[in-house]
């Protein structure tokens, strides 16, 4: 087959390839050295943003957190931009193009395609996030993440939102053209790992994400410079959608992907069914994107038909994909917690899980808020009718904090404990801390998320300076209760960013101080039991169903049950809630 | 690293067929609330809106204003138009005018902004909807219960977005 390989000019034998390899002793992978690097180029600009989104979150929490109220009102709304640009943007596009190299080159034990390319994408991404972070200091662009027109920002916001939508659309060319590589060079056998197979879909989403974010944000920089007279706003929330909500996306697709990974390097799971989990994912391919219009439910413009097929995707058939995996996840390690002993009544594996390894409590943490949270908030409130009684109340913000903090922040902190001795080859510090972050960071989310949403369902604006309206014309009496409701939100936040604080102090601390080493393991504090009979990889184990016997999921059906009668509460509570507004249509 | 079986594609189990089951029952439910609604619900997020030019829709508002007026409250007239078309104007930082309406009655909210976007927030009622600018967007409004009422700004409009309240009064 060799001489079929080298017909191809850009496809390398072995004997031609010059790709420094290193074999990792802890997983028997091989690295390409210079994905490696990139990796970890990538992953430090992800946590230096992370570390300036935090602190523009703690001066935010402390002024909306009415009795402590720090800011001006102008740094605020500056923080505001620069928080969701940071956060939204640098942080998490950055940790996923450092986990799409290691998806498609590492974990494929393949070379990384033209590092030089990855560098450049890496630049501009950079300058990017840069030129954003310097105007909006400047004062120059106060104008709210969204930047919705005709609020105009000095042309240097759009165009670092350009650069760094270039260098992630060039990042994602980058994986897809090392996956084709790869399989053409054969250097994995077979299908792709199913966390592959979802960053495959990562990488699709962000396709489509970044072209609707350029188509949104090129004539903004035109209209910017005096070039363009003017530009509809209602058109330009359709685009800004395209982007900013695939944006998000793109982050469950990554998310769920490391829910995989962590999965298996803290229980030593693997999916029971790959049909059923890569169905999902193909789900989310074919349907999740529509959610765009969530933000644009009570806009003029546009028809009940338009707005109610595409809110619920389609027929919540992306929903469908989350509640597959909603069962997938917890059922695989449920099977192999079993596997390796506990497997007494319906919720001892549950008991005995290994609570203390960090990827595994950030994997249930980020599960379960994720989940019962941010999916079943986000559900109701992008339903077309309830989102009237929704629409830019500090629901929204609570919402998606529960998923993109408390889900996708989480799971990426978790993952990260992890990279530090594969990737970065040093040992991980202060472990009893990190044993602990996801438990401090999780909890200060959840009150975050419930301290938002109640003070949302009270009435109180997301957004805003002043719910106390103390300057405003008009006197406004929104009920007393939200000031107990920001109270707790802004106490969350407080115990959230320690949370933070010690993820940073404990990569910061391995990084610069921990021992060289090679890693000879994958879990950091408990290593998981032998498995009593099969569980091992591809082979007759798979054939086994899991419909009975001791290590069939029961507990995780339970569960999922229990989930769902919640899920129906909340959102009939809801509909229960808007039958008791005004008449309005 | 967990690469899977050769044969990925086997059948599902019964875990999985059930929880696919009950997941796409709930799956149709939730898309079927949002029609049932639509024809069942008193509560609809309107449909209907209207191009408009911003100066034309100033002229809309300030001539109705003056054909209503019944007196002044914080420089703002105090409008109370019979049932039928209403206007209410979005500018920073400002809702124009206060509107006095009856309980019970049904008017034709026409709703616009004349510069940046703005978002309709009654309270404490928590009806929200969105001011665009160049957008007429109609809303039949139906109160079902009177008093004062508040209307904040829940769209960041630039930094002078909290000083955007205004008043609406329902009587009996
Ligand atoms: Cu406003």
């Amino acid at each position: 087959m060799a001489t079929a390989v080298t017909a191809v000019p850009w496809l390398r034998t072995e004997e031609q390839d010059k790709t420094v390899f290193r074999t990792c002793p802890a997983t028997g992978l091989k690295v390409d050295v210079a994905a490696e690097r990139l990796i970890i180029a990538n992953a430090v600009a992800a946590v230096v943003f992370l570390l300036i989104g935090g602190v523009y979150a703690l001066l935010m929490s402390l002024t909306r957190w009415q009795a402590v109220h720090l800011l001006p009102a102008n740094w605020f709304y500056r923080s505001l931009t620069a928080h969701g640009f940071d956060m939204l943007v640098a942080w998490i596009v950055f940790f996923e193009v450092a986990g799409l190299y290691f998806g498609g080159a590492i974990m494929l034990n393949a070379r990384l395609v033209q590092p030089r390319l990855a560098w450049l994408a890496f630049a501009l991404m950079l300058t990017g996030a840069l030129m954003v972070n310097v105007i909006v200091l400047m004062g120059e662009a106060d104008v709210a993440f969204t930047a919705y027109v005709p609020l105009k920002a000095h042309p240097t916001f759009y165009l670092g939102y350009i650069l760094f939508a270039v260098g992630a659309l060039l990042a994602v060319g980058l994986f897809f053209a090392t996956w084709v590589v790869a399989r053409a060079e054969r250097r994995y056998t077979g299908s792709v790992p199913l966390v592959v197979y979802g960053l495959l879909t990562a990488g699709v989403l962000a396709v489509y994400t970044v072209i609707s974010g350029a188509i949104a944000f090129i004539p903004a920089f035109f209209w910017s410079l005096g070039w363009m007279e003017t530009y509809d706003a209602g058109f330009y929330r359709n685009l800004f959608w395209g982007f900013g909500h695939p944006a998000q996306q793109v982050n469950l697709a990554a998310m769920v992907s490391v829910w995989y990974l962590l999965a298996a390097i803290t229980t030593g799971a693997k999916p029971l069914n790959e049909k059923f989990s890569r169905l999902a994912f193909v789900l989310y391919l074919l349907f999740i994107n529509l959610g765009s219009v969530h933000h644009l439910l009570v806009d003029p413009g546009l028809s009940f038909a338009y707005k109610v097929t595409n809110t619920s995707y389609g027929m919540y058939l992306a929903v469908l994909g989350s509640l597959i995996h909603a069962f997938s996840i917890p059922a695989a390690f449920e099977v192999a917690l079993r596997r390796q002993g506990y497997s007494r009544g319906l919720f001892e594996w549950l008991r005995k899980a290994p609570w203390r390894e960090p990827g595994f409590a950030a994997l249930a943490l980020s599960l379960i808020l994720f989940g019962w949270m941010g999916g079943v908030t986000g559900v109701t409130i992008g339903t077309e009718q309830l989102n009237l009684a929704v629409h830019n109340t500090l629901r929204v913000p609570g919402h998606f904090h529960a998923t993109v903090v408390s889900g996708t922040t989480l799971a990426f902190m978790g993952l990260t404990y992890y990279v530090i001795p594969l990737i970065f080859r040093r040992e991980l510090k202060l472990k009893s801390w990190a044993t602990l972050q996801p438990y401090v960071f999780g909890g200060g989310m959840a009150l975050v998320s419930i301290g938002m949403i109640a003070s949302g369902i009270l009435g109180a604006p997301r957004r805003h300076w002043d719910v106390t309206f103390a300057q405003a014309p008009f006197q406004v009496a929104l009920p007393g209760t939200i000031h107990l409701t920001l109270a707790i939100f802004g106490i969350g936040a407080l115990i959230a960013i320690v949370g933070g604080a010690m993820y940073l102090t404990v990569v910061l601390a391995s990084v610069f101080l921990g021992k060289r080493q090679e890693a000879s393991q994958l879990q950091l504090v408990v290593v998981p039991a032998p498995m009593v009979a099969g569980n091992g990889h591809a082979g007759e184990a798979d054939a086994e169903n899991h419909d009975s016997g001791p290590y069939a999921p029961r507990g995780t059906f339970i569960i999922v049950l229990v989930f769902l009668a919640f899920f129906a509460t909340y959102y009939l509570a809801n509909w229960w809630l808007l039958g008791r507004l005004w008449g309005v249509g | 690293m967990i690469a899977p079986p050769a044969v990925w594609w086997r059948p599902l189990g019964r875990y999985e067929r059930s929880w696919l089951t009950i997941a796409l029952v709930w799956c149709l439910f939730l898309t079927a609330m949002m029609p049932l609604w639509f024809f069942l619900g008193r509560q609809n997020v309107p449909a209907t809106s209207y191009r408009v030019a911003p100066a034309h829709y100033q002229k809309l508002v300030t001539d109705f204003a003056q054909k209503y007026q019944v007196g002044t409250e914080n420089d703002l007239p105090i409008v109370a138009p019979p049932p039928g078309d209403v206007y209410l104007l979005a500018k920073a930082w400002q809702w124009y005018p206060v509107l006095k309406l009856k309980k019970g009655e049904t008017y034709r909210l026409h709703l616009s902004s004349v510069d940046f976007q703005h978002g309709f927030s009654l309270q404490p009622i928590n009806l929200n909807l969105m001011a665009l600018p160049g957008y007429d967007y109609v809303i039949r409004l139906t109160p079902t219960s009177s008093g004062e009422f508040s209307l904040i700004c829940n769209e960041y409009c630039f930094i002078g977005h909290h000083l955007m309240t205004g008043k609406l009064v329902v009587t009996d």
